[in-house]
């Protein structure tokens, strides 16, 4: 552009000189400071690659029979050896149940409520927004170790509160952790306690968002509440829990090790209901010290999970091109 | 007379969002209380009525009892403490210096090491390979690094910064860059001090992270004298699900000393109470900071 500029006004030589040799400089400039700034992230890049990237190596992992002594690549081929327990015995199928349907009802109910809570909060003054949003977060803030003991304080067979309360209405004493088929409602109870308060902030931060002009010309067509919440508030997050949730689907293979682990106390009776692909893989490798067996679990977490984000992800692409992640 | 009663209807559905929103507040608060409660019963009521939200006595025998002997409790205290303060002081200047040089529009490989970044929150090797790293090849087991390294550059941060960092106006760099400054010097000073909350929010979730956690205790521990605070909660709860189990009657002959029923819960009010009694002073940038950062992302 500039060279053409200069050419065709007839500038003299050294004019075009001097151009050029600006815009070298320029582009020296530009060097350094991509030089720079990567110098700024290198020791991050570094750390991630330590610690995420090397890591990968992994993926041969289950096709090895692992040995200490020999190390990664003395080892010995194992072939499919080490999937021929999960494959055989049924407990592929109730990992992958558990992890799965368990995460569906978790951003399922977590979605309703936190929206509901932000619909609500949006029709207050900021001064009560700022009270309860303080309030919803707390237990966002508890360990998974903290909620377990509250969990126990609820629940406990001899002295639990909860089995009191139920006394009231002439229900009899119900040994909690005994039963698995308690659990899923126990632990989707307990997720949206300690999780609720934090989409509520992220969605009513959405709601906040959107233009006032809406609600004013909605008014003046005579549009109720509800209605503004139905034709307007919703329609307008719904990329928001889009691209929230998508991240949750993407994520699905991945139980939350610090929930399934802690609350049901690790409880061998509850396994049929609580037992994750991740809790599998540590005990597999903590308790067994089986690392083949161990790390083809989680071969196939991986596995499946990098699938299903994929596809995901092309779905949203082809709905909404903005939302995608990749 | 029209406006009146639309006046009174919108009164009335101010009232009912107050109660869902109280009664939710109830949900999250009334658990948080009963540990409280339980914290400061009589150990003879817990063993004669069970737990409850109403005691007959209120007693600080459990804390008595804890600082009493408090030797593992401030081994673990200082543990967790010092993970914490390293963990988010080091963690910030990873995850920052990384989402700021992502956000940046003219950084020629802006787009690449996003996605080294990204796709390491979609694909990861999982614990095995990660575990024979610390243990077998890193040699960490048992050692502080082993508490402190994991969670030193999460990519979920990082992302969450450079979302905020987006948001400043190029110009002010641009700006900057024509005075001469080098890039170190506009990150450090003009692009730091703008972004505090983004800084805060990120700092209380590394730090929140690190005194939250127990599973790098208990992956890569053994010495008691490394078990964080959490992970000792987790410890008393097993031990107690040992002892009450029959096979661990037979071996203990169950006269084992262990804090009981209302030390349990009192324990869990100090290793709780920290964070949430800072919480709300960061509140405010914090909720700024989630939200700038989750919308622009």
């Amino acid at each position: 552009m500039l060279n053409r500029i200069a050419k065709s006004t007839n500038l003299t030589k050294r004019t075009q000189d001097s151009i050029k040799k600006n815009k070298r400089i320029i582009k020296r400039r530009r060097a350094a400071g991509t030089l720079e700034l990567t110098m700024l992230a290198l020791p991050s890049i570094l750390f991630v690659f330590v610690f995420n990237y090397v890591p990968l190596y992994g993926l041969i992992l289950p096709f090895k029979n692992y040995n200490i002594g020999l190390g990664l690549l003395k080892s010995p081929w194992a072939g499919l050896e080490n999937f021929e327990f999960l494959l055989t015995s049924d407990v592929l199928w109730t990992i992958t149940r558990n992890t799965v349907f368990m995460n569906a009802l978790f951003f399922t109910f977590n979605t309703i409520f936190s929206v509901t809570l932000a619909l609500l909060l949006f029709e207050l003054t900021k001064k009560f927004v700022k009270f309860y949003q303080t309030v919803f977060f707390f237990p966002y803030f508890m360990s998974w170790v903290i909620v377990s003991y509250i969990v126990a304080g609820f629940l406990e067979s001899e002295r639990g509160v909860l089995n009191k309360f139920l006394e009231i209405f002439g229900i009899a004493e119900i040994q909690w952790y005994n039963d698995p088929k308690y659990w899923p409602f126990i632990l989707v109870t307990v997720y949206v306690w300690k999780m609720a308060g934090y989409g509520a902030v992220i969605y009513y931060a959405g709601l906040i968002g959107i233009d006032r002009e809406y609600y004013e010309s909605s008014l003046i067509d005579g549009a109720s509440k509800l209605q503004q919440v139905r034709y307007i508030s919703i329609p307008l997050i719904t990329p928001l829990i889009i691209v929230v949730n998508l991240m949750a689907i993407g994520r699905i293979f991945y139980g939350d090790f610090g929930l399934f682990y802690n609350v049901p106390k690790d409880i061998p009776f509850l396994y049929p209901a609580t037992d994750v692909i991740d809790t599998y893989v540590y005990r597999a490798l903590r308790q067994l010290g089986d690392i083949g067996m161990s790390s083809a679990a989680g071969l196939y977490q991986s596995v499946c999970g990098f699938i299903l984000i994929f596809f995901t992800n092309l779905v949203v692409k082809k709905i909404n091109p903005d939302n995608a992640l990749f | 007379m029209k406006s009146d009663k639309n006046y009174n209807k919108i009164k009335l559905s101010k009232l009912i969002i107050h109660l869902v929103l109280i009664l939710f507040t109830l949900f999250c608060v009334v658990p948080i209380i009963l540990v409280v409660i339980i914290s400061v019963m009589r150990e003879k009521e817990i063993f004669t009525t069970g737990y409850t939200f109403f005691p007959k006595e209120l007693t600080l025998a459990a804390y008595k009892q804890i600082f009493l002997n408090p030797k593992q409790l401030l081994t673990s205290y200082s543990i967790t403490f010092l993970t914490t303060l390293v963990g988010t002081i080091v963690g910030l200047i990873l995850t920052t210096s990384m989402g700021y040089v992502i956000s940046r529009k003219d950084y020629r490989y802006r787009k690449f090491f996003s996605f080294y970044i990204f796709f390491t929150m979609l694909f990861n090797g999982g614990l095995v390979p990660t575990y024979i790293m610390i243990v077998s090849w890193f040699k960490m087991k048992d050692t502080f690094f082993a508490l402190l390294f994991p969670y030193l550059c999460m990519p979920f941060y990082v992302i969450l910064m450079r979302s905020f960092l987006q948001t400043i106006p190029s110009a002010l760099i641009e700006s900057a860059k024509i005075d001469g400054a080098r890039e170190l010097r506009i990150f450090i000073q003009i692009i730091l001090p703008l972004s505090k909350p983004a800084i805060a929010t990120v700092g209380l979730f590394i730090a929140f992270n690190y005194w939250n956690d127990w599973f790098q205790s208990m992956t890569y521990t053994t010495k008691i004298n490394l078990f964080s605070l959490q992970y000792l909660l987790v410890s008393i709860m097993k031990n107690i699900e040992f002892l009450n189990s029959s096979a661990g009657r037979l071996m203990t002959g169950s006269t084992v000393d262990l804090p009981q029923y209302s030390a349990r819960m009192a324990m869990c009010v100090m290793a709780a109470g920290p964070m949430l009694f800072i919480f709300p002073f960061f509140q405010k940038y914090f909720i700024k900071g989630l939200t700038i950062g989750s919308i622009k992302g």
